[in-house]
């Protein structure tokens, strides 16, 4: 088994060898040689689009130095995988095409990672930590018997990884021993994969079992025309003292022109004030934008979690004593409904 | 299909709490911090219990893995209207020394043994935030999964679950045959509180005691914690005068 997997992994060339293992290569030495590590990234896809949080997966399975494939599934997943073919560390896409696989239900999910990852003999196996990443990975690490490391956030070699626990207030630097890695990345934690000059080769995906006993019945999405909020640059956030649906129009026209997205907290969010979707914090999205601006918003530990990676974050709340002016970068103490409306003019 | 609901219950840290890291760094020290039930759990009994109120659910077992203190635990879940508690003994410290897979191991023993048809799990524990018991349960069992759930509705005479499901970007629905291992989001429900006759009654509940040696699973931990951090600490901000002040902060600092 063990020369198989370093028949099917060796590297043709040390173009995917990254800087951290260059610069730090007594790393593998002691645990192995680069050709024993290859990586399986589980690539999302909806409507023919790559999701953004694939690609920060992409970069965190380059970082664990060896080869990187990537798995498309789904009925569009032909064409998602042209376009994954040309992202910088992929040198294989492997093609599950099969209506089976659309709505992501973790049934089928699963047993497709199996069947590739035991086919590939790969080490790694990655997705993002989003909500398709955490329903399927779990599933398919039990089937392996293996345990998996949640929503990392750094890659120290390629079985020693870093993650925050307790909402973010303690930072675990862990060593998986089992011998396959199952890991979800965070992904404001590394950079989004980048294009590469040739295309990687497909090839179709080992056949799994595709029925399953669930059936998906229906969506129902927030349209937005704003930036995603996991992405975009600035993130203007509300809570609770914004008091009504209608007051979030005044951050949805400081959103708008600044070309941000809105956030919320809990406490807006079971308001009613904005959909679930934009909850920021431990349970809902994380978000490390260059600024984050929170509007009548405290500062609970849980609403911190999920956004005090922010490059600059700006607090503006009538309540000087308000936990958020702690970690904020500057703080403005005043009435929101005249200070949001006077900056939404000055900016 | 009369359901036999098993909810998993796990004590942490209570949430309010901002736990510190330890001198050694190699832990999260959490001896002498309040803990409570995990509030995903809260919403996971909230729920069973429901169902038992909707004559849909025959029983509510209460499942906690840990050390003896998890009793507690289980008996705010009894005072919620669970009707019996299984603790399995092993031991955790809140650092990972129980992790998500041995825990799934547990409760598919117990499900097993309880011939549970219905599991309700938090959709993560508040201290670790791994996000994966609910789903390697079901991986373990062959059961469908609705994970962060919204809203559960019990159809077809029992057999059947529609769950509405809280996804990056909005909502979906599933529908999934019974058994089934569903996870709760925070929009589930509202918990109640233990009312004080609720939890004397609580006292009463049968809860019953079993060894993780005795399930026969092995649940040495997978992953090593090599150490525990404080998070880096933000440079000290400052307060700002004005709307133009700070607009001008935010120009000179280049994120305008």
């Amino acid at each position: 088994m063990f020369a198989a997997r370093r028949f099917a992994t060796r590297a043709p060339a040390a173009a995917h060898w990254n800087a951290l293992s260059l610069a730090r290569p007594t790393f593998l030495r002691g645990y192995a040689t680069a050709g024993d590590v290859s990586s399986l990234v589980i690539v999302e896809h909806k409507d023919g689009q790559i999701a953004p949080s694939t690609l920060n997966a992409l970069s965190a399975a380059a970082k664990l130095g060896g080869q990187v494939h990537a798995l498309v599934a789904g009925s569009s997943s032909d064409a998602v995988a042209d376009q994954v073919a040309k992202l910088a560390p992929v040198s294989k896409v492997l093609v599950a095409s099969d209506a089976a696989y659309d709505h992501g239900l973790p049934e089928v999910h699963a047993p497709l990672i199996v069947a590739a990852q035991k086919a590939g003999s790969y080490s790694h196996v990655v997705v993002a930590h989003s909500a398709f990443g955490k329903n399927v990975l779990p599933r398919a690490a039990a089937l392996l018997d293996v345990a998996q490391v949640s929503d990392i956030t750094g890659v120290e070699s390629a079985d020693t990884f870093v993650r925050p626990f307790y909402a973010g207030n303690a930072i675990a630097t862990v060593k998986s021993n089992d011998a396959v890695k199952l890991l979800t990345v965070r992904s404001t934690a590394f950079p989004a994969a980048g294009a590469q000059d040739a295309a990687a080769a497909k090839e179709a995906a080992p056949t799994a079992e595709t029925s399953t006993t669930t059936q998906w019945i229906k969506e129902e999405i927030a349209k937005s025309d704003r930036p995603d909020l996991a992405n975009a640059r600035v993130v203007i956030s509300g809570g609770r003292a914004l008091k009504s649906s209608e007051n979030f129009e005044l951050l949805y026209t400081l959103a708008d022109k600044v070309g941000g997205a809105v956030g919320a907290s809990r406490a807006a969010v079971d308001a009613g004030y904005v959909d679930n979707s934009l909850q920021i914090g431990q349970t809902g999205k994380i978000v490390a934008p260059e600024l984050y601006v929170a509007i009548g918003i405290s500062g609970a530990i849980q609403h911190l979690a999920g956004m005090k990676d922010s490059k600059v974050i700006v607090a503006i709340n009538k309540d000087g004593e308000a936990p958020i002016f702690q970690i904020a970068d500057y703080g403005l103490v005043g009435d929101l409904f005249k200070i949001v409306p006077e900056l939404t003019e000055k900016v | 299909m009369s359901l036999r609901v098993l909810v998993g219950c796990k004590r942490v840290v209570d949430y309010a709490v901002k736990p510190r890291v330890n001198a050694t760094k190699t832990a999260v020290d959490t001896k002498t911090l309040k803990h409570s039930l995990n509030p995903f759990d809260e919403i996971a009994v909230e729920e069973a219990v429901r169902l038992k109120e909707k004559k849909l659910a025959a029983e509510v077992i209460a499942v906690s893995c840990g050390p003896a203190k998890c009793q507690e635990t289980l008996r705010t879940a009894l005072a919620m209207g669970a009707d019996r508690a299984v603790h399995i003994e092993c031991a955790d410290d809140g650092n990972g020394l129980l992790q998500p897979l041995a825990v799934a191991k547990l409760l598919q023993k117990t499900a097993e043994k309880e011939k549970a048809n219905l599991i309700i799990l938090g959709k993560q524990s508040i201290d670790d935030d791994a996000n994966q018991t609910g789903q390697m349960l079901a991986g373990l069992l062959n059961w469908p999964q609705a994970t962060f759930a919204s809203k559960v509705e019990v159809v077809e005479g029992g057999n059947k679950v529609e769950v509405t499901r809280e996804i990056d970007g909005g909502m979906e629905t599933l529908s999934a045959p019974l058994p089934a291992v569903i996870t709760a989001d925070l929009r589930l429900n509202q918990p109640r509180y233990a009312t004080l006759p609720n939890i004397m009654k609580a006292k009463k509940k049968k809860l019953e005691t079993i060894k993780a040696d005795a399930l026969g699973v092995d649940v040495k931990p997978r992953i090593e914690t090599l150490k525990v951090t404080e998070p880096a600490v933000r440079q000290g901000g400052r307060l700002v005068e004005s709307v133009d002040e700070l607009v001008a902060q935010l120009k000179k600092d280049g994120v305008l």
